[in-house]
């Protein structure tokens, strides 16, 4: 590490929420002309601090220094004239206005004190095109657009207000491999012109592509800075949950037989383009993933057999009987026994204002009361159950769900759909964001439920849950299934080569092919 | 180039709008039985400029993703100002004018501050300041009436028609949108009126300036009622405290922003939308007498449409294909 | 909008203070000082005897406000309340001129009208996905057209019946009057209906987020379309007990508890946004306006200033508690 002046230095920043600490006296250093990159579980304050940098938010104490001199930003148009600039996920593009606009959106170009429209669409342009947005047309109203176009917008947008300090939360999480490639070539060249980085992922080979240093966050401090490339992937997840860390999935029982009837079976199921003539089988005891790139009509499956998606073509039947599922309601009646835990578990899965108890016992909440009205002491006879089933670390079961952690929150989630007790379980991507303990609970969780005879359907972006858990894995390619692997034949170059398309005996470590998805 | 289709897509509601007026106002002029005059359309613009204005003051509002319920109140209380103050001489007068747009302002800066300040919820606070205006309009014309000196040179001039038949308030409604909207649309702090009411999150994140923009929403909102509240003294020569009207102008405003394609969730729409929103409600009003329909059927026949036509724009629904675009 | 980005405050608060619901605590304060207040006027302002009548006008008020109370917790908003407690008012008389199971089914062929509309309401805001604020101002413009249209712009002629009058203006053995027992009875239904059934758990779901209530297998869109129904025949209910106590319909008769109602339920610490409040805090709101209105009355204030400090009143208390949350 050098002892050059840090271009930006935050020191002993310290901010709560309520009872949670999200950030504890904690402090970094970003140089110019490096990229620094930031590593930490969900929960651990990156995006905190990130926030507090980019005037966001407001630290409870600390301080920041911009070459030398100390600064503080009551909001995030300071930050930006300062030349600090953080490019959310998509969060700050304004879905009604167009592509231009929304790049321009701070100090746009004036003719007249008006906005000056050929000149702004000439600035977006430019900026598209270091972005490598080319094919975005300025015009377009960025609702318009899929998620992968609005992150480059996002980009070029952060591009047009000449950073000194570019900050990237989880800025690829939905680009193509190919997007991905551009988008680093552009952050190389800002680099060598001497622009300051800080890259927040989760995707460690990304991180070996880009960084030059890394920085580990836990519980709102920084626990170490090291140079990118000089430890392993197990020393830093050990470092980032504080503990010695083994992937530690339960073992996995001996296979299905396949003559045993299924309690799922699919045929030729189709929905607009997305999803394409898929047909699949689920016996008890199985816990059948979901792989490929995200986006490859994954979401929308689960969805579909769900009864959420309308105009959905093809066959489902449930215990060889058919299942016309038309409702997320008819799913989990006890005909069909079926539960879906969603994407999002914020806006999906909970209402967070409303306390822990209403959220548990929501999905079961017909078969704890009779005639409409709620039998008290069964909800709470049941609410106890779950929480001691899973281990839900909660504070009493009347505050608000929203207050509990991350990890605890999709605990709610999970424990309000065994309440139905269901016979076919569907997840989507149920550990994101999660911590690595609560994400092993999980794991023991689903391997019980498989063993004592329900179906399970797993779509998960983390090539290791689906080795660790599953025992068949669909790859599913652009909305059809282009491979399925059986036990054994589960392996990380399977999964990626059948995601990218590609024969399995063709797909070479370190040979990527620019494909997009 | 595909620009032009953009462009369009840009304005979307605002030509459904017109179209609506038009068939409208064409099956209007032709079932009158005086025909498509100079006359006729005089009087059908002296009224339907009226509920523009308001229409357009609700239209600021709604594009912030807020609701004005207080705009009727202010129209009230600028005719009950004006029928004081526009008196006397043409300077007088025309002091009185600039007097009672002053006011308008003021009243819609408070509504502003409020909501910005206090963090209200607009509904509400619109709700509890319409009170306060219409309180002190009452207190200014407890009973209906007029100045002995009210300046109607200034009235007759902004009701009248000019050569070759145009109502004199059609020019006026063409002047304010050319001087205040146009302007408004194009500058930066309209366009942050429209972030704001597309993406309140997402402007703070990007930086624009939301206080800014809902302040000058509220107080250009406050400014046209009393346009609309000022024409209504022109017409009548008097001041009126008329609690139902109010209320009755407020909820047409927001009829007529509805029908001219303005999103009531903010960020969509544009004022000349509203207008011809305005104008095509007014106008189903009048087809009543034209068709020698009974007078007390006019209510209902407004009900009824602007019923359809708000069902009519839900049709898309049965094109989504994931319910899940249907819940927040 | 979402109701949990405000009062992030009460969160965090143990369990037991958080109990104590600062909205109510507030609106019950206030009423105390205002009785406190109003007998420095007058000591009559403590007798038995004007409470309770204060009670019992407070209960046409009270059925309203907990019919749009379920509305707003649902995070919509119903604004057909006017004219559906007129049609609940005038069809329950209208029903008594058909002899004698007409004078029988009065009451209940009134609600059932007011029923009706708050299912076109429903079925509007539900499956047709029409922003609240507009489908029931429509419906509420056509339930006017038809009242207008079936009365001839008259007064409406019929009278209550005895039932009616009963329920309105009668008193129990204890001298209780029976408007405020169907207030009671209402109320009670609601709590129950709140706090103890699947029905009161999804409405507050689906205001806090219907997404999630829909992924979790609730027919949201059942239970939206109901509670409205619930709202117009309440709203009717009060149309009902106002033509009971007058002893027969008006024309407008509704117009005066819209916003009344609306207030109540918001100055009782709902959220406007829904999805949070207690139905304590809408019988303090209630009983506060009812209060305050009749304070105002009774010092003989002119009308000008009873409404500013009606609007004044609603601000200062809502900036007490009714801030939403920084974004910071």
């Amino acid at each position: 590490m050098d002892a050059a002046v840090p271009l930006f230095h935050v020191e002993g920043v310290s901010k709560r929420y309520g009872g949670v600490r999200a950030l504890e006296e904690a402090d970094l250093s970003v140089y110019s002309g490096r990229v620094h990159a930031i590593l930490g579980e969900n929960g651990a304050g990156k995006s905190t601090l990130i926030k507090v940098m980019a005037g966001v938010v407001a630290p409870d104490k600390g301080r920041m220094t911009l070459e030398g001199r100390e600064v503080s930003f009551p909001d995030p148009a300071a930050a930006n004239r300062a030349g600090v600039v953080c490019i959310f996920q998509e969060l700050s593009l304004i879905p009604d206005l167009s592509v231009a606009d929304n790049i321009v959106i701070s100090n746009p170009p004036k003719r007249f004190g008006l906005i000056d429209r050929r000149a702004q669409r000439r600035m977006a342009e430019e900026a598209l095109a270091r972005a490598g947005g080319e094919d975005i047309h300025p015009m377009t109203p960025v609702k318009d657009l899929p998620l992968s176009r609005r992150q480059i917008v996002e980009i070029a947008k952060a591009l047009a207000r000449q950073p000194r300090i570019l900050i990237l939360d989880e800025a690829t999480s939905a680009l193509t491999a190919a997007d991905v490639t551009k988008v680093f070539a552009v952050l190389k060249r800002l680099r060598s012109e001497g622009l300051a980085l800080l890259y927040i992922s989760h995707r460690m080979h990304e991180i070996a592509e880009i960084a030059d240093e890394c920085t580990v966050f836990r519980n709102g401090r920084n626990v170490a800075t090291y140079r990118a490339g000089t430890k392993t992937d197990n020393e830093v997840v050990e470092m980032m949950i504080g503990r010695e860390y083994s992937h530690v999935f339960p073992p996995k029982p001996a296979a299905v037989p396949s003559d045993k009837p299924p309690i799922l079976e699919v045929r030729n199921l189709s929905w607009t383009q997305r999803l394409r003539d898929i047909s699949l089988v689920a016996r008890p005891g199985e816990v059948v993933g979901l792989g490929g790139l995200d986006g490859q009509g994954q979401r929308e499956l689960l969805l579909a057999l769900f009864g959420v998606l309308k105009g959905v073509s093809g066959e489902m039947l449930i215990d060889g009987k058919p299942a016309p599922i038309s409702s997320p309601r008819v799913a989990k009646s006890r005909k069909f026994g079926m539960a879906l835990i969603p994407e999002d578990r914020k806006t999906e899965g909970l209402m967070l204002p409303m306390a822990v108890r209403a959220n548990l016992s929501f999905a079961a909440l017909d078969r704890l009361s009779s005639c409409g009205v709620i039998d008290r002491p069964a909800e709470s006879a049941s609410v106890q159950d779950m929480i001691k089933l899973l281990a839900i670390r909660t504070d009493g079961v009347d505050i608000p769900v929203g207050s509990l952690s991350g990890g605890n929150q999709q605990k709610v989630v999970i424990a309000k759909w065994l309440m139905v007790t269901p016979r076919i379980i569907l997840l989507n991507d149920p550990t994101r964001g999660i911590d690595v303990g609560t994400k092993q609970e999980i794991y023991q969780l689903l391997r019980k439920l498989a063993d004592s005879g329900a179906a399970i359907i797993f779509y998960s972006t983390d090539y290791d849950e689906l080795i660790g858990c599953c025992n068949r894995v669909l790859v599913l390619y652009d909305g059809a299934v282009k491979r399925t692997l059986v036990e054994e034949e589960i392996t990380e170059r399977a999964l990626i080569a059948s995601a990218l398309n590609i024969a399995a005996d063709q797909g070479d470590a370190g040979i990527r092919p620019a494909v997009s998805a | 180039m595909r620009d032009w289709r953009y462009r369009f897509a840009e304005q979307r509601g605002t030509p459904l709008a017109v179209a609506i007026f038009l068939v409208m106002f064409v099956i209007y002029v032709s079932n009158h039985p005086a025909g498509f005059t100079a006359n006729v359309v005089q009087t059908a613009a002296n009224k339907g400029v009226i509920l523009a204005f308001v229409a357009m003051a609700q239209t600021f509002v709604v594009l912030t993703a807020g609701i004005d319920l207080s705009v009727g109140m202010i129209f009230i209380l600028t005719n009950c100002l004006g029928s004081y103050i526009v008196t006397g001489s043409m300077g007088t007068a025309a002091l009185g004018v600039i007097g009672v747009l002053v006011v308008g302002l003021v009243c819609g800066a408070l509504n502003g501050l409020i909501v910005i300040y206090g963090r209200l919820q607009p509904i509400v606070t619109t709700i509890a300041t319409g009170s306060i205006y219409y309180g002190i309009a009452l207190w200014l014309r407890p009973q209906p009436g007029s100045s002995d000196d009210f300046n109607s040179d200034i009235a007759d001039f902004m009701t009248s028609q000019l050569p070759g038949g145009i109502p004199m308030s059609l020019v006026a409604l063409f002047v304010i949108v050319l001087v205040v909207w146009l302007p408004f649309r194009r500058s930066e702090v309209g366009r942050a009126v429209y972030a704001t009411g597309s993406s309140e999150v997402g402007a703070y994140m990007s930086g624009v300036p939301i206080r800014r923009a809902k302040f000058a929403a509220y107080t250009l909102s406050g400014l046209l009622s009393a346009v609309g509240g000022l024409y209504f003294t022109f017409i009548t020569y008097s001041g009126v405290a008329s609690f139902a009207d109010g209320g009755t102008y407020t909820l047409y405003s927001i009829a007529a922003v509805v029908l001219g394609g303005v999103s009531l969730f903010g960020g969509v729409g544009s004022a000349v939308g509203a207008i011809f929103g305005a104008l095509a409600f007014r106008t189903i009003g009048d087809l009543i007498f034209v068709f020698d329909l009974e007078p007390l059927w006019q209510t209902l026949f407004q009900g009824i449409v602007l019923l359809l036509a708000v069902c009519i724009g839900s049709a898309r629904l049965f094109q989504v294909r994931n319910r899940l675009e249907l819940f927040t | 909008m979402s109701a949990d980005e405000s009062r992030p405050l009460m969160m965090w608060l143990p369990a037991r203070l958080r109990r104590i619901d600062p909205a109510v605590a507030t609106a019950f304060g206030c009423t105390i000082l205002l009785l406190f207040l109003g007998s420095l006027y007058s000591t009559e302002f403590l007798s038995p005897a004007y409470l309770l009548q204060q009670l019992k006008v407070a209960s046409f008020l009270g059925v309203i406000a907990t019919g749009m109370m379920v509305v707003i917790l649902l995070g919509q908003i119903d604004l057909s309340v006017p004219w559906v407690v007129a049609v609940g008012g005038m069809m329950a008389c209208a029903a008594t001129a058909h002899g004698e199971i007409g004078l029988m089914f009065a009451i209940p062929f009134g609600l059932l009208c007011g029923i009706a509309l708050g299912i076109v309401n429903g079925i509007g805001v539900a499956y047709l996905r029409i922003p609240s604020m507009i489908i029931t101002l429509s419906v509420n413009a056509v339930a006017q057209g038809l009242m207008v249209a079936y009365t001839g712009g008259f007064s409406p002629q019929d009278s209550a019946s005895a039932a009616m009058r009963f329920i309105a203006t009668g008193d129990t053995a204890f001298g209780i009057p029976n408007a405020l027992v169907v207030w009671g009875l209402i109320g009670a239904g609601a709590v129950f209906l709140f706090t103890r059934t699947t029905f009161g758990r999804a409405i507050y779901a689906i205001g806090n987020r219907e997404r999630a209530a829909y992924l979790s297998g609730i027919d949201t869109q059942r239970v939206v379309m109901i509670a409205f129904a619930i709202s117009g025949g309440l709203s009717a209910l009060g149309g009902v007990l106002l033509a009971g106590y007058a002893s027969k319909a008006a024309q407008a008769m509704g117009d005066a508890y819209l916003l009344p109602s609306i207030a109540a339920v918001v100055l009782g610490g709902t959220s406007i946004l829904g999805g949070r409040g207690s139905y304590l805090g809408t019988v303090a709101g209630v009983i506060l306006i009812t209060l305050l209105q009749s304070i105002l009355s009774v010092m003989q204030m002119e009308e000008f200033g009873r409404q500013i400090i009606y609007g004044v009143v609603i601000i200062v208390m809502l900036l007490l508690y009714g801030r939403e949350r920084l974004l910071r």
